[in-house]
């Protein structure tokens, strides 16, 4: 009985899975441009602009197949534990690593749940912003999450993602999307150097993602 | 629909020419490029491949009848617009009003012209949604780079849903002696303004050499365009027996739409080029997106639509 009802659940995860990326695909007819690197198995740390709710999904979308499998989102606890839908979403459909926003409330180091992830083979989906941006500005300042796991997995290959034209299809608070046509550009993977400061690496990593958007001075 | 015995013969025309270039396009590459590295050569594979795909679908709908056209159109409106919009200005303010334009205005459109309300599908997006959007815009308080949100936003309109709405609008028309095989305006518009495409870019290929707007496109030649141009009426024309037309009145109509098809790729180009993009979208292996294989489409339909309405419907 128990093992019908998983098998049941993960049919359902799949499909909904499969309901969620055909949306996606109508909607904003997402296009991957494979700049830097290719679209080839190997452990990766996708990090991209957070402009919206959808931005992970499109990522998810345009990954093949085969990565995808193997590829978790890392998400906001609070947000994605909120109702039984939204924590079935965030949990059986995209595995997601769910972290707690909250420093004073959590019991689990986000930086170390994360590098337990990669550690079981899985790629990563991060936002290093932190939130969602919704200000005219391009990109906000990296919260530090990106430097601390670089130093503690330094062989992953970190990955920037720029998402184009997202915030306009469903800015934040908004319910019905606007479909327009979302690029990612994929740019080349870099890593932490030895001797490189948090601050540097920073900089360095978001320069990286900003160079993608072509909006860059 | 009854126009079933023209309508399989110009399909059927339609499938020996897509084989002969099928064919052609395979001895090009086996002859020049085995390596398949020559771009122009897998782009014409691409592009032929691409024909079948989009001959089969229009089939498809023709088969299914009125409504299958009229949502084969809703579709490819949607498409375009989405081509269009992802390029135009905007703010968030516009959110509501772009959200209309996809959810409300282009459903609209095309209900109307499945009721066949003529005096409201031909007003709806240059009078209500002209009028009516800005507000929705104003409403929302941003004035920034206001005029040209609005007017980026109902040209899109006009051109992704209003022109486009008038290909299954063709269905609507009271033509005496007619009746029953309006689907032939449709098929007959699309084959020759189309035809006109490709005949333009193999004259161009073959003998072009004076362009006719270098700071536009590079592809489109004086040579191309009147080889084009005047091959394409030369067949269109032969087909008149399957039109409401005579002879000469079908050479007329081809001239007309095979040059406003030309009009539109041009002044769509313009628009690419003021945007800063080579395609309108990606979605059409070896054509771009939606919008570039509909350019001369968008141009010719509503001016074939007024022009046979006026001289040859009864209503």
């Amino acid at each position: 009985m128990e093992g019908v009802k998983a098998a049941l659940r993960s049919a359902a995860a799949l499909a909904t899975g499969k309901a969620i990326t055909l949306f996606a695909r109508f909607v904003t007819a997402p296009r991957a441009l494979w700049q830097g690197i290719e679209p080839t198995y190997a452990q990766r740390v996708y990090f991209a602009n957070h402009s919206s709710n959808g931005d992970f999904v499109l990522i998810w979308t345009v990954l093949p197949a085969a990565l995808r499998a193997r590829t978790r989102p890392v998400a906001a606890l609070d947000y994605w534990l909120k109702s039984p839908l939204r924590a079935f979403i965030g949990r059986e459909v995209f595995n997601a690593v769910l972290i707690d926003r909250r420093p004073e409330e959590r019991t689990e180091d986000p930086v170390a749940q994360m590098a337990a992830a990669l550690d079981e083979g899985s790629s990563l989906i991060l936002f290093p912003e932190g939130g969602r941006n919704s200000g005219e500005t391009p990109l906000l300042p990296f919260k530090s999450g990106l430097y601390h796991l670089a130093r503690m997995r330094p062989n992953v290959d970190l990955v920037p993602v720029w998402i184009s034209n997202l915030n306009h299809v469903m800015p934040k608070g908004k319910v019905v999307p606007v479909p327009l046509i979302c690029t990612l550009t994929f740019g080349a993977a870099l890593r932490l150097d030895p001797n490189e400061s948090k601050e540097a690496f920073l900089a360095r990593a978001s320069s990286s993602l900003l160079a993608l958007s072509g909006e860059a001075a | 629909m009854n126009g079933a015995p023209h309508l399989l013969l110009l399909l059927g025309g339609v499938a020996c020419i897509l084989v002969l270039a099928t064919l052609i396009g395979q001895v090009l590459r086996a002859r020049l490029d085995p390596q398949g590295t020559d771009p122009v050569i897998e782009n014409l594979n691409a592009r032929i491949a691409a024909w079948w795909g989009m001959v089969a679908l229009l089939s498809v709908a023709f088969i299914a009848g009125r409504g299958g056209v009229i949502l084969l159109f809703a579709l490819l409106s949607f498409a375009a617009l989405r081509e269009f919009l992802s390029l135009t200005a905007k703010h968030a303010a516009d959110h509501w009003s772009l959200a209309a334009g996809f959810f409300v205005i282009l459903p609209l459109q095309y209900w109307l012209i499945w009721l066949d309300w003529y005096g409201l599908y031909s007003v709806f997006v240059p009078v209500y949604a002209f009028l009516l959007l800005p507000v929705v815009s104003a409403l929302h308080g941003n004035t920034k780079h206001f005029l040209i949100r609005v007017a980026e936003t109902q040209w899109a309109l006009m051109i992704c849903v209003f022109c486009i709405s008038h290909v299954p609008a063709l269905l609507t028309l009271q033509i005496p002696g007619f009746e029953g095989r309006n689907v032939m305006l449709i098929a007959w518009l699309i084959f020759v303004v189309q035809l006109s495409d490709v005949l333009q870019y193999v004259w161009g290929k073959l003998i072009g050499r004076r362009k006719v707007a270098p700071n536009l496109s590079p592809s489109k030649t004086w040579e191309g365009l009147v080889g084009g141009a005047l091959s394409a009426t030369l067949i269109g024309a032969s087909l008149w027996w399957m039109t409401p037309f005579t002879l000469t009145q079908a050479a007329g109509m081809c001239l007309v739409i095979t040059l406003m098809g030309f009009f539109g790729g041009l002044v769509m180009s313009a628009i690419k080029r003021d945007k800063g993009v080579k395609d309108w979208g990606h979605l059409i292996a070896g054509h771009g997106g939606f919008i570039d294989r509909l350019d001369s489409v968008i141009f010719a339909a509503p001016i074939f639509f007024h022009l046979t309405r006026y001289w040859y419907s009864a209503v």
